[in-house]
């Protein structure tokens, strides 16, 4: 829909894309755009050993969230997905592993070890908590350090993984700051990066448009099946007017009238790319560079959360009324055409694209701005939400636990 | 060159508000964005940054365009002009 202003825009004048980056180059060939050295509990109750070793070694941090026991089946093995996922980011150099118990802290730690990054994984369990807090300090303290000489090298752009997701939308997102996003990515598509979008929920009322985005009929039937599937859950879930909930009161206030609106907005984000394949939450995508589909709740933290743990290094992220998650391991990067927004939470925007709206910037324009904002990021840059500490690790759950 | 609304597509029957807020019986610049062209519209309410106009008379049962596309069913008629949100508009899917 936006093929003739980007096709008549892109014959304009270009910046020119760099090519690399300065980043951390990681045992297993990838490289990360940050240097974290993380304490991942892998369940509720070993939140607060991790947080207390995070307290100890500095320059580490905790990632607490509320799960990981008594979890089966699908759950089970997504919980296990993306901590295993998270703490393989090339963004993370090293990983302390805490569980209450020997055998799923194990499997987390060989899952993670896989990388050939230094991992080590401690149980609470006949120790207690102060013996635990002692010996993973001491091995915390030994990786922060030994993380703390690595240097930023010079990596080709095509180790950039951008995922994408946008949040409290209103229709600047859908008229600019997704197109603007929808923009980068056909200008780095060719140069071979790795692209993910989500929000599975959020494409009701665009999902047949959206099918016929998927480069093959495979992944189109795929992206139909996973879409349907969710669209199930909601309508038997649903015992109110969901349009109560989608779109949110923070979409309507800003002018978002219903679900399939924000679904046409949310979709300009791809651009005019194809996605190649439909990975399950948290899924590290296995058919080489180009643009994935995941299958994620349409809620901030879940969503980028979810696409950390699939192995991506940058996240773009649009805002209409001014959503401000974070992401421990993955930066945020925000970007916003509402004027507003701008204006009353600038400290939260990395990237001001509202001079869309007053036509004084053009998409290409826009696109041209915010590849330059992610390098820079991609550089070490920190983003607002870094430097606000927003840090929001939250797990997606399936279902109830035994 | 200023702009006071932008329309997605041609077909579209809704624009979209991009300054701070139209006042009723304004007259507005409009944008199409798809073919880059103009048109004028005078409002009838007042209507803030990011809300919809009608650009034509629209009566209960029509469908919204925006992008081209179906976003949705009139539920109270609406007149050129006028505001189009969630007290005269509903999703068709949920």
């Amino acid at each position: 829909m936006y093929m003739f202003i980007t096709s008549k825009q892109k014959s304009g004048k270009l910046m020119e894309i760099p090519k690399s980056f300065l980043g951390y180059k990681r045992e297993n060939g990838r490289a990360g755009t940050r240097n974290h050295v993380i304490i991942l509990p892998v369940d509720d109750i070993s939140n607060a050993c991790a947080e207390a070793v995070a307290n100890n070694i500095k320059g580490t941090i905790a990632l607490p969230h509320s799960y990981g026991r008594l979890q089966f089946g699908a759950d089970l093995e997504l919980h296990f997905r993306t901590m295993i996922g998270t703490g393989s980011n090339p963004n993370v150099a090293a990983v302390i592993v805490i569980g209450i118990e020997p055998k799923w802290t194990k499997r987390i730690v060989d899952g993670i070890a896989k990388t050939g990054k230094p991992v080590e994984g401690f149980h609470i369990e006949r120790t207690g908590d102060i013996g635990t807090v002692m010996k993973a300090s001491k091995k915390a303290q030994e990786f922060v350090m030994w993380a703390s000489e690595k240097q930023r090298e010079e990596c080709p752009i095509s180790d950039l993984w951008i995922s994408v997701k946008c949040g409290e939308s209103d229709t600047t997102s859908g008229l600019a700051s997704n197109p603007t996003v929808g923009n980068l990515m056909d200008k780095l598509e060719p140069l071979g990066v790795h692209l993910c979008f989500g929000e599975t929920s959020e494409l009701t009322g665009a999902e047949k448009v959206c099918a016929n985005r998927g480069a093959t009929k495979e992944a189109s039937d795929k992206f139909m099946k996973t879409w349907s599937a969710y669209n199930d859950f909601i309508l038997k879930e649903a015992t109110d007017d969901l349009s109560e909930s989608q779109p949110t009161a923070g979409n309507i206030a800003g002018g978002l009238t219903t679900i399939e609106e924000k679904a046409f907005g949310n979709f300009q984000k791809i651009g005019d790319c194809k996605f190649i394949d439909v990975l399950e939450p948290a899924e590290e995508p296995k058919k080489g560079n180009g643009l994935y589909f995941m299958d994620t709740s349409s809620a901030a933290a879940e969503c980028v959360t979810l696409q950390a743990a699939a192995g991506f290094n940058i996240h773009l992220f649009p805002t209409g009324q001014g959503n401000i998650v974070g992401n421990p391991i993955e930066p945020v990067v925000k970007l916003t055409a509402n004027p507003l927004t701008v204006k009353s939470m600038g400290e939260h925007i990395d990237c001001d694209v509202s001079k869309i709206l007053s036509r004084e910037m053009n998409l290409s324009e826009a696109g041209d701005k915010l590849i330059e904002t992610t390098i820079r990021v991609a550089n070490g840059r920190l983003t607002c939400a870094e430097a606000l500490g927003h840090k929001e690790f939250v797990m997606t759950k399936l279902y109830r636990s035994a | 060159m200023a702009t006071d609304i932008i329309i997605h597509d041609k077909k579209d029957n809704v624009g979209v508000v991009v300054i701070e807020k139209i006042t009723p019986k304004q007259d507005c610049k409009c944008w199409i964005m798809e073919d880059d062209s103009s048109t004028d519209i005078q409002s009838m309410d007042e209507i803030p940054l990011g809300h919809k106009i009608a650009m034509t008379d629209l009566k209960e049962g029509d469908t919204i365009l925006k992008y081209g596309h179906d976003i949705g069913k009139v539920v109270k008629s609406i007149k050129k002009g006028e505001h189009v949100h969630v007290h005269n508009v509903k999703t068709k899917k949920w």
